[in-house]
């Protein structure tokens, strides 16, 4: 597979776009279809897809689990901090009205972190997901 | 309102029905998971089938719009599907780790196993 | 203020604490903050009761989206006493959890089984004290699905099998319970809970009503394991670490129980559940059932923690018995068993781990002898034992007095018999445990026999105080319990 020619200049070529795109899903949810956890999951596949092409060592090389691990539970905290700073801004917990001077404004901003947190969330989780699984039978042979 | 006007009702009992029977009548692990799956599909069938307004438009408020369909359901439903995901994912994790303890994912030998270490 | 906050606090806390575990990557870490966690959480909800008992529902809108639109949580007697059930057992656990875990779970993975428990808390917190019906279900999820982990996380590779069931039965039992929220949403077009119990009364004897509750009462009893749909309950609390089936047995199915008297009393209403349709005899039956079959089942284990389990079938018997006869008084009962025994099952779970750390195990052939090896904790086990049998002077007979005096008060006498009648089996199942513990000579091959830690007999011993100052002053429970089933009654009209 390693060596298959075609698999290996398609996926260089493609895996960028599939990044690029992922990040125009992600910005573009607040105006038409899209959010952070089809992002997420775009962002995962690309490179999932490079794990598959290059092997799963190789993978692990440009997106280290530890830094997946940390992701998925920064993108927790930061959907959870947006709650947090609707309370200490003075309104309720989620509470978008209050980020900003502008009601409509603090609701973009509001929404903006929250799928920023959703993408991250996502994308570490199915990167994790991934890596368990296609590794489970090879890290239990090398010890 | 006939027999086809509740279509969608009938294909979610159904959908509801043959999951449900796989899940109890199958003995392999993974089939079991792929019936609990479809299982859980029904419900994105009975959900966002009655939000659908034929000829309605997504709720963008605008002047050459009136008629809208409910967005609420899908809104639930996503919830619903990311749920069913981690619920698969955590579901193949534990046949993996199964797998892996007994050296089978049939149910009825895993019983003669578990019997054994009684 | 910061206390108007407290309801999402409560569930948020824990929420943000597991990713900082998971962050943190350390036992000890992960530990301290779900202390912190557990502590804080205690008093917030001690607090909110204390709010409640003065000035009635709390409502609180995330997000300031007004209810009905907006998800809204609603703190009244009933839920501020489940929450703080809740997080005072976890609080208790703690202490216990740092040894437990260190002995049952590899270093490595510590931190990711208090970063789960986390989220368990926060699942079952939330599903507490949510006014939605489909957050219910999503923090339902979140309970669920970190409880089939924690379960798998036992030593025994039977821990495996038992979470894989568990999320086979999990599973069907909140998608059929999302099914029925769904006829109530097509009924009625709200999923607020208060919006809903408005708006049911000219659609509950429609057939989407009566659908959905049938569907509601058979996934909230497989998540309560309702006799004849325990059959997960067994594995899943025998292989389960022990942190984490003392914390189950304690939590779980009761927020799930509590759940159900939610939606019967506070959303469809009394007349709706009990007198447009059967559900009192039905459920009256399963109960009596559960009672008689789960006991004697408890009474032909070999196995201490599978014995406690099969007892957990048979007491949640008693809180459905309650439900079942429809009154306020039943409803008081069924809420006192419900703290009671989450009480009694916790306390006897937590001594269960002591001895599989001491003895090697909780199969009843380790067990012979402890009354000379580990004189406190048999005796505590005993005192937790009278507890679930129902002996004058611990929490389980006040809260059984209860139920036998609301079955009268009721003129169910059958009900009443059958309370009596089932507490000799329970004194059979107990009474297995003595002879062993006092009447056999201990196996010569116990790994280090004596006492437990400290820290873990501590909170044994801490909750089995509990459970006789629930026994000698039974009245702040009862009156709570009163307060609350006053409160689920009153929401609907």
């Amino acid at each position: 597979m390693t060596r298959d020619i075609v698999l290996r200049v398609i996926g260089k070529i493609l895996i960028p776009y599939a990044l690029v795109f992922a990040l125009y899903v992600q910005f573009h949810g607040d105006y038409g279809p899209g959010g952070g956890f089809q992002a997420g999951v775009v962002v995962a596949a690309a490179v999932i897809f490079y794990g598959i092409i290059f092997g799963l060592a190789a993978a692990r090389r440009a997106v280290p689990e530890p830094l997946v691990e940390s992701l998925l539970a920064l993108g927790v905290l930061l959907y959870a901090g947006v709650g947090v700073a609707g309370i200490l801004l003075g309104g309720n917990y989620l509470d978008y009205f209050v980020l900003d001077h502008d009601p409509v404004h603090g609701q973009l901003r509001g929404i903006f972190w929250v799928e920023a947190g959703v993408g991250i969330t996502v994308s570490g989780v199915m990167l994790k997901i991934f890596y368990l699984f296609a590794g489970r039978g090879r890290d239990l042979e090398e010890g | 309102m006939g027999l086809l006007g509740h279509f969608t009702y009938w294909a979610t009992v159904f959908i509801l029905m043959t999951g449900l029977y796989i899940v109890i009548a199958r003995g392999n692990l993974v089939k079991k998971l792929v019936g609990l799956g479809i299982f859980q599909t029904s419900v994105y069938l009975l959900y966002v089938a009655p939000g659908k307004l034929i000829g309605g438009t997504a709720p963008i408020v605008g002047g050459a719009f009136s008629v809208y369909s409910n967005p609420l359901p899908h809104v639930l439903i996503l919830t619903a599907i990311v749920v069913g995901v981690a619920t698969l994912a955590l579901g193949l994790a534990l046949v993996v780790r199964i797998r892996e303890a007994y050296g089978t994912v049939e149910e009825d030998e895993l019983l003669e196993a578990d019997a054994k270490d009684d | 203020m910061l206390s108007q906050h407290f309801p999402i606090l409560l569930v948020a806390l824990p929420l943000i604490a597991a990713p900082l575990i998971v962050l943190g990557r350390s036992g000890f870490l992960g530990w301290i903050a779900s202390l912190a966690v557990t502590g804080a959480a205690t008093l917030m909800a001690g607090a909110l009761l204390a709010k409640t008992t003065a000035a009635g529902t709390i409502s609180y809108a995330v997000g300031s989206w007004p209810p009905p639109w907006g998800i809204e949580y609603r703190v009244d007697a009933a839920n501020a006493l489940v929450a703080l059930l809740v997080s005072a057992v976890a609080l208790v656990a703690m202490p216990y959890a740092r040894r437990s875990v260190s002995a049952e779970i590899g270093q490595d993975r510590q931190y990711l089984f208090y970063a789960l428990l986390m989220l368990c808390l926060s699942g079952l917190l939330g599903m507490t004290l949510t006014g939605d019906a489909f957050n219910l279900f999503v923090f339902l999820e979140i309970s669920s699905l970190s409880t089939y982990v924690l379960i798998a996380l036992g030593r025994d590779r039977r821990a495996l099998t038992a979470a894989y069931q568990y999320l086979i039965l999990g599973t069907t039992g909140a998608t059929l319970y999302v099914i029925g929220v769904g006829m109530l949403y097509l009924a009625t077009g709200t999923l607020n809970l208060a919006d809903m119990a408005a708006r049911l009364p000219d659609v509950s004897d429609t057939r989407p009503g009566v659908a959905g509750l049938a569907f509601i009462t058979a996934g909230i009893g497989l998540k309560f394991a309702l006799f004849p749909l325990h059959a997960w309950l067994p594995g899943a609390y025998t292989y389960a670490p022990s942190v984490v089936s003392a914390f189950l047995a304690a939590t779980a199915t009761k927020v799930s129980a509590y759940v159900l008297m939610r939606l019967y009393f506070s959303v469809y209403g009394v007349d709706a559940v009990f007198r447009d349709m059967p559900l009192g005899p039905v459920l009256a039956v399963l109960s009596v059932a559960a009672l008689f079959v789960a006991s004697a089942a408890a009474i032909v284990q070999r196995d201490l923690k599978r014995l406690l389990a099969y007892s957990s079938v048979a007491q949640m018997g008693y809180i459905t018995l309650g439900i079942s006869l429809g009154s306020a008084t039943g409803l008081a009962a069924a809420v006192a068993h419900l703290v009671n025994h989450g009480v009694t099952k916790g306390a006897l779970f937590l001594l269960a781990g002591g001895i599989a750390l001491r003895a090697g195990g909780t199969g009843l052939e380790r067990v012979a002898g402890l009354g000379r090896t580990m004189p406190l904790t048999a005796f505590a086990f005993v005192v937790g034992g009278l507890s679930l049998i129902g002996i004058p002077g611990t929490a389980g007979f006040a809260s059984k007095w209860a139920l036998v005096s609301a079955a009268i008060g009721d003129g169910q006498w059958w009900v009443a018999a059958a309370v009596l009648l089932s507490s000799l089996l329970a004194v059979a199942y107990v009474w297995r445990f003595v002879e062993c513990a006092y009447f056999r000579d201990p196996p010569q091959d116990a790994p280090a026999p004596g006492e437990a830690p400290a820290d873990m007999t501590g909170p044994a011993l801490a909750l089995t105080a509990a459970v006789v100052a629930g026994g000698l002053l039974a009245a702040p429970v009862l009156e709570a319990s009163a307060r609350a089933a006053a409160a689920l009654m009153g929401l609907a009209r």
